[in-house]
């Protein structure tokens, strides 16, 4: 259960965005991969905890879950995996060695007014 | 009611400060000549005595250091300093992961250019420590005979962003009836290509398979001019 110290640091990192920008802070769009380590249910709920007392305290939180792709030896682009429990390509089975997307954990952006 | 907004692009890792401190620190590995490695498990898998009998035959050869993490209790650097090497302990409190800023601080003090393996046992967890890079050259996951077969099928994270898969305990394996190819496609589905090493650092199975490749990881790792084996690098790259 470390997604506590992951909405803080998210907490600390959007209040710094919205400093620099003078702006106040209505949702942060933030992207989750599969394969990131961070459950986003639990996310969202100490994200709940970490914004309080912060100029964040009404601010939305929008997550964008991003896929497992790989890039696959045998169909050339990149592809999504079967699943995080078989990782191969799923179109045609090889296995995946190279992992495109998947890990992100990232403020993509700041919705202000 | 309406407001309108607008949107500001960020585009920031959520974790950079534990990514920046991360990479001086692999730098700084680098530049001392000490290559680290880390070992993540559940609890009671087996870490802290793999790593006793590692670092006892790896003193022969090599300076070696290692630091233990966990939540409370000292008892483990208690175990590991038996091995007669430099061991810290990183007490968590209540975090459940090693952190590069705690490895960091551990670190004060420590003449890393006297040190040619430095060994960090993180917190017996196999959910939390995947998110964060120590900055360290080789991962290893390990998991123990008596966990089951499927440990990899349940927790794929940690062993996607590991570089090498331990299995434990082997001295067990007929006792608790361990089904060895099954344990060793699980894991193969989770992390391709992933080497596997059997051990049992109780009788000594598979150790010499072990040392061999800290030896070669070593020499690649701290081979001039190359692209390090990195754990994160392909998170980095992401």
């Amino acid at each position: 259960m470390h997604e506590l110290s992951i909405a803080l640091s998210l907490v600390d990192t959007a209040c710094e965005e919205a400093q620099r920008h003078d702006a106040h802070v209505v949702a942060l769009h933030v992207r989750v991969g599969a394969l990131s380590g961070v459950v986003v249910d639990a996310l969202r709920g100490a994200f709940e905890l970490a914004r309080e007392g912060t100029p964040l305290a009404h601010a939305n939180l929008q997550i964008e879950e991003v896929p497992v792709l790989m890039k696959c030896p045998a169909c050339g682009g990149p592809r999504p995996v079967r699943s995080i429990q078989q990782m191969c390509c799923a179109d045609c089975g090889a296995p995946a060695t190279e992992i495109v997307s998947g890990r992100e954990l990232e403020l993509a952006a700041l919705e202000v007014a | 009611m309406s407001i309108t907004t607008r949107l500001v692009e960020v585009r920031t890792k959520i974790l950079k400060a534990n990514d920046v401190t991360a990479r001086w620190l692999r730098q700084h590995f680098q530049e001392c000549g000490v290559c680290v490695v880390s070992l993540v498990s559940s609890p009671g898998t087996g870490k802290t005595l793999l790593l006793e009998q590692t670092l006892r035959a790896l003193r022969e050869r090599y300076r070696v250091a290692a630091l233990v993490g966990d939540l409370a209790t000292e008892n483990d650097a208690r175990r590991l300093a038996r091995a007669n090497v430099p061991v810290r302990q990183i007490a968590t409190g209540t975090v459940c992961h090693l952190e590069a800023e705690m490895v960091r601080q551990a670190l004060d003090g420590w003449n890393l250019h006297e040190i040619d393996f430095l060994f960090i046992e993180n917190v017996g967890n196999l959910v939390c420590p995947a998110t964060y890079d120590l900055g360290e050259h080789l991962r290893a996951v390990l998991f123990s005979v008596t966990e089951g077969e499927d440990k990899p099928l349940k927790y794929p994270t940690i062993f996607n962003t590991a570089d090498v898969a331990i299995i434990t305990k082997m001295d067990l394996a007929e006792v608790v009836e361990f089904d060895l190819t099954a344990a060793r496609q699980s894991v193969e589905s989770v992390r391709p290509g992933m080497p596997i090493l059997e051990v049992s650092a109780k009788r000594g199975d598979g150790m010499q398979q072990w040392l061999e490749l800290l030896s070669t990881r070593r020499q690649a790792a701290l081979r001039p001019d190359t692209e390090q084996a990195s754990v994160q690098q392909s998170a980095e790259l992401g």
